[in-house]
């Protein structure tokens, strides 16, 4: 498979699949890890603890912040899971790595088959080390 | 990875402490977007002085603690307080301390203080071709497609980090395969509007552009010709609100695009979009939360900050005050001082209009009533304040907001 790591970690958790891509930064708050884009389809859906998997970055480049942030608070997804490499996104969690030392690993899936089919399973563990990333279906 | 020698000494401390950290960043970040080297930054606009929390702070005392300095002109976004006009600051105390010291702190490290959205306006305008670490999604459209600059999508961290260092990854919009144009909006039957109409229909195709096109670059056919700079800036803000836009090329209007097969790089590009005027009407109609004839309690303009070509725009329609609600226009520091030696900051007092600048009226507390419906003219205010400040939005040109500030309710002009 031809995922690649963007972020280092380790993460699992329950996955959850956004029908659109989010901005982080006015789109989503740090403090409930909840979703608050009124135009978004899951405009309530709380992100918490979940393999957040969401196609591409969007909106403004605050998003980074927030996610640092979030991610400090530990109200951000364990993982994000791109179809296509994000700088925002990417940024945010290396960041929040630097200053914290807390993992959120970031991995771009580069094939929309797989990562449809990778979405749709409910639970994953996800292992993203130095250019490589391994998704595995959990119980 | 290919480092060059300049590359090697900031990684090995030569250029100080701060650089050196600051290109790890730089470096995971690069590789991570799959960049083979880096490129000399001309120049960086930091989007890091709005407060989301302790990391922003955290970050930026992390480069004053090893004493950095930037590298490149660096100019700064809008911060959460006005330092010129504190008193408008109504927020939260403690996170208005912790705003002025993340901005402070920023100026500590050698940024200008500029605290605008805007910084290609007045106080720092690339040159064509110009290499950038850019943040702040207005500008980022602005720099690449009015002027012709290159910027990535750089963030929050990466654009202080590339300023630390100077320098900024080879990928993406900084190579000229990658700015050619892979779809089509068309606008149609707008090529006579007035000047006024114009505002609305660039913030309608950029809001298309953004929903239809992804990160893929639009060219945009059939705009009006007396299309301005301005509501190209409007255009490209609201594509970056409701999209993952970087880039677009209007035909005719902006430098990479002449004509359509320069904008495309003469390969085929489906159309994505048609956009006549009941489109363009019904696409403008959903960003209002509330009905014509809705009581309004304030007009927010400036967003993207007000240009001194905006002021000129807005001078005239003052005639109609006074005002039944309060007028914010949102602007940079540098425009407040040309307008106020010339003597246009005072006709805008007279008149009641309250100017804001180093911050915007959609992402820290200024407003002072939200208890009813806000009017703007800004497709990218009418995106984001329901969310942010939790306040109902009617949208309309710069004349239907002026008639209606008056008026006292959503009124056309």
């Amino acid at each position: 498979m031809s995922a690649q790591c963007l972020v280092e970690g380790a993460a699992r958790g329950p996955s959850l699949k956004l029908d659109d891509p989010l901005s982080f930064w006015g789109g989503f708050d740090s403090s409930s890890g909840k979703v608050i884009d009124r135009f978004h389809p899951q405009h309530g859906a709380c992100l918490s603890g979940a393999i957040l998997f969401m196609e591409r970055g969007r909106g403004s480049s605050s998003g980074a912040s927030v996610l640092a942030e979030a991610i400090r608070l530990g109200t951000a997804p364990a993982a994000i899971i791109l179809l296509v490499e994000d700088a925002i996104i990417t940024t945010g969690a290396l960041v929040a790595q630097m200053l914290y030392q807390i993992d959120c690993p970031v991995v771009a899936i580069r094939n929309q088959t797989e990562w449809q089919r990778l979405a749709a399973l409910p639970r994953l563990e996800v292992t993203a080390g130095a250019g490589s990333a391994m998704l595995t279906p959990q119980p | 990875m290919d480092l060059t020698a300049t590359d090697h000494d900031i990684l090995e401390g030569r250029q100080g402490r701060a650089a050196a950290d600051a290109f790890t960043l730089v470096l995971k970040f690069a590789e991570a977007v799959g960049a083979q080297r880096l490129l000399p930054c001309a120049s960086a606009h930091v989007d890091g002085c709005l407060y989301h929390g302790e990391a922003s702070l955290d970050f930026v005392e992390r480069y004053v603690a090893l004493e950095g300095r930037v590298k490149v002109p660096t100019t700064l976004n809008v911060g959460s307080v006005d330092l010129i006009h504190p008193e408008l600051f109504i927020g939260d105390a403690a996170l208005g301390a912790a705003g002025k010291r993340l901005m402070q702190a920023h100026l500590e490290l050698g940024c200008t203080p500029s605290f605008t959205c805007a910084p290609y306006q007045t106080l720092l305008r690339p040159g064509f071709g110009d290499q950038l670490a850019w943040a702040e999604s207005n500008a980022i459209v602005f720099a690449n497609s009015v002027i012709g600059a290159r910027t990535n999508r750089y963030g929050d961290f990466i654009d202080l980090a590339c300023a630390l260092t100077g320098r900024v990854p080879d990928y993406g919009l900084h190579r000229s395969e990658n700015r050619r144009a892979g779809a089509i909006v068309a606008v149609t039957g707008c090529k006579d509007a007035s000047p006024d109409q114009a505002g609305g229909i660039a913030v309608a195709a950029g809001l298309a552009v953004g929903r239809e096109c992804g990160d893929t670059i639009a060219a945009i056919t059939g705009l009006p010709g007396c299309t301005s700079e301005d509501d190209l800036k409007a255009l490209g803000a609201a594509a970056a609100s409701s999209g993952s836009v970087a880039m677009f090329h209007a035909v005719g209007l902006t430098p990479e695009a002449p004509d359509l097969a320069a904008a495309t790089g003469g390969r085929q590009a489906p159309v994505v979009a048609r956009l006549g005027p009941e489109e363009i009407a019904g696409i403008l109609a959903s960003l209002s939360t509330v009905a014509d004839g809705t009581p309004l309690t304030a007009v927010a303009l400036g967003t993207p900050h007000f240009s001194l070509t905006e002021f000129d725009r807005l001078l005239p329609m003052l005639d109609l005050a006074p005002f039944s609600v309060p007028i914010y226009v949102n602007t940079g520091r540098h425009e407040w001082d040309r307008l106020s030696a010339d003597g246009r900051a005072g006709r805008l007092e007279a008149a009641g209009i309250t100017v804001v600048v180093d911050t915007c009226t959609y992402v820290t507390s200024i407003i002072r009533d939200l208890s009813g419906a806000v009017m703007t003219n800004s497709g990218k205010w009418a995106y984001y304040a329901p969310g942010n400040l939790g306040v109902d939005v009617a949208f309309g040109t710069l004349a239907d907001t002026l008639v209606s500030a008056r008026a006292g309710r959503v009124v056309r002009a």
